[in-house]
């Protein structure tokens, strides 16, 4: 990879991207279209559980609650991708052969990104070789706030390399790059270094996705695509757990990317308690009653 | 120096804590007996509601895992700060028609009443509890604990009385509560809620709305995450209604028909029990 020439990107204007939010953010997704919107929302999910505490039966059931949403509800789309530690890839794949649903596998020492290059890319094309469909990635934080930029660069597109066939997914921790000048910057190394989908955060770090960070990186995308020609996919990760929060980035994407992002092609949430929260949204719009967490299956 | 402009007080509802306004913009005016508008007070809508239920739920576990003491505490202080509150109420309460005498003994049997419950909170759980003899290698007990939520129509002939004789045991059992307050004599409801938010009484715990019947007893009652429902009134369509939307996730049901809640049989330790679940629990002993 050539040297970063960070003068190429232009200054984020703060204010401004906190307007446009709250803009898109009071539109009002009502009936017919909130349920589309939710639909979409639900097969948009990386069905997540990255804890220290996971166990094979912890994965088992959140691969069957993938393609069983809720079974009170024919008619539900499956969720795009289970996203897994690497040990649980082997079962999570077992688990899911035959429903077309992806493995995502979190990779490169995450959440911290803190090993050897060596390391990293071992385990990446481990993860690979047992069967993950995706890949998530951490980059160097520390490198990136030191200015290295070469450094994160050559490490994603070694990471790529190491991917093989299986999508490579670039996670910022923006939560730790402090401003959205170094958000759009490390969105532009990422794609530029061959990331098919850039991602917010680990969900480790506080905060993860915030609206203001999301914009950015899809005005990043837009201008790559515009450059380029080239589609990369977008999946805020971390803090959204409401089918509100989901139906409000949905109207961002639309409005900054258009519809060819609408699709969980180019498109994700990172959640663990989305799924269900959009299950009581759906399943309150077709009832007319306010449901209960008490009704839906804990994954 | 110039006349004073008056201060009117803006009637918000009470949710998770805080004093929004509705989320729907709505007010109905609410007039004296002479006719006069003397305030508006907040139209609740089915997503205030909803909002209030959000906040019921997440801080029901955190309640009903207090000590039974620290419950029976806030309890009191609740009715130390009511007692600091008099004036207020007066006013109030002689507004919305009663005599003086009429509103001193509301509010005395108000702070009664909650003093009464502080001290049941942390004494109900012994005396309800029991062991149970079976002929099995088991020590076998059983005793109430809190239901979850509970949403309340609150009495419609009493403004404060009323309300606080079915939050105190409410709450003493470690539940939280939705209530809505009386539809024509709303204005105690919303001062009490200032009382709550001076007595650390955790934000959600209690939360007071007002607004129609009419409009919100559907949703009070069809809501799938309430566990007990309390309906106070005589209508037989609300009545039935409740019951049957109850059904829909078997919400306990607890219906006051119309009465004196001066009469002292609204203090009594069985009030708690109501909204109580039973649980019995089988441990091995040896042989």
């Amino acid at each position: 990879m050539g040297t970063i020439n960070i003068q190429k990107t232009k200054s984020i204007d703060q204010v401004n991207t906190q307007e446009r939010v709250s803009r898109l953010f009071s539109r009002s997704i009502k009936k017919e279209s909130k349920m589309q919107a939710l639909y979409l929302a639900l097969s948009m999910i990386d069905l997540t559980t990255l804890e220290g505490k996971d166990s094979e039966g912890k994965v088992k059931q959140l691969c069957y609650k993938a393609s069983h949403l809720h079974y009170k509800h024919p008619g539900l789309p499956y969720v795009a991708a289970i996203c897994v530690y690497p040990p649980m890839v082997p079962i999570a794949k077992k688990e899911l052969a035959g429903t077309g649903i992806n493995v995502a596998s979190v990779a490169t020492a995450f959440p911290s990104g803190m090993a050897d290059i060596n390391a990293k890319l071992d385990e990446v094309k481990s993860v690979v070789d047992a069967g993950a469909d995706e890949v998530d990635m951490v980059i160097s934080r520390g490198r990136f706030l030191n200015g290295d930029y070469d450094y994160v660069s050559d490490e994603i597109s070694q990471v790529k390399d190491a991917c093989g066939k299986a999508h490579l997914k670039v996670i910022l921790e923006t939560g730790e790059l402090v401003t959205l000048d170094n958000v759009q910057l490390a969105s532009d190394i990422a794609m530029e270094a061959g990331a098919d989908f850039i991602k917010t955060s680990t969900g480790k770090v506080s905060p993860a996705a915030t609206p203001p960070v999301v914009l950015t990186m899809l005005e990043a995308i837009r201008d790559f695509q515009i450059k380029t020609g080239k589609k990369i996919g977008m999946k805020p990760a971390g803090g959204i757990s409401t089918a509100k929060q989901a139906i409000q980035y949905l109207v961002m994407i639309k409005e900054t990317l258009g519809d060819d992002w609408l699709s969980p092609n180019l498109f994700r949430f990172g959640a663990s308690s989305l799924a269900n929260d959009i299950l009581m949204q759906i399943m309150k719009q077709s009832t007319g009653q306010y449901q209960s967490k008490d009704y839906f299956s804990i994954d | 120096m110039s006349q004073r402009i008056d201060i009117q007080k803006t009637y918000k509802l009470f949710i998770g804590g805080k004093f929004p306004r509705t989320e729907s913009g709505r007010y109905i005016k609410w007039t004296d007996k002479k006719g006069t508008t003397v305030v508006n007070i907040c139209r609740g809508s089915r997503k205030d509601f909803r909002n209030a239920m959000v906040s019921a739920r997440s801080a029901s576990n955190g309640w009903s895992s207090r000590t039974a003491y620290n419950r029976a505490q806030i309890l009191y202080r609740v009715g130390e700060m009511l007692e600091g509150r008099r004036e207020q109420f007066m006013a109030e309460l002689t507004l919305q028609g009663l005599t003086n005498k009429q509103a001193e003994n509301e509010i005395n049997q108000s702070i009664d009443r909650l003093i009464y419950y502080a001290g049941w909170a942390d004494k109900f759980q012994q005396v309800f509890s029991r062991v149970n003899p079976v002929s099995l290698p088991y020590f076998n007990f059983t005793l109430p604990e809190a239901t979850g939520v509970v949403a309340a129509i609150a009495p419609d002939d009493t403004s404060l009385l009323g309300l606080v004789s079915i939050i105190a045991p409410v709450i003493a059992g470690g539940n939280s509560i939705v209530i809505l307050a009386s539809e024509s004599r709303p204005l105690s409801s919303i001062s009490f809620a200032e009382v709550l938010h001076t007595s650390d009484v955790p934000g959600g715990v209690i939360n007071i709305l007002t607004g129609y019947r009419s409009e919100l007893i559907e949703h009070f009652s069809s809501h799938m995450d309430v566990n007990a429902i309390i309906y106070c009134g005589n209508n037989p369509d609300d009545q039935k209604l409740v019951e049957t939307n109850a059904a829909l996730n078997v919400k306990h049901v607890i219906q006051f028909p119309l009465q004196d809640w001066s009469n002292d049989k609204h203090q009594s330790p069985y009030h708690i029990l109501k909204c109580q679940e039973t649980k019995t629990t089988w441990h091995p002993i040896g042989v």
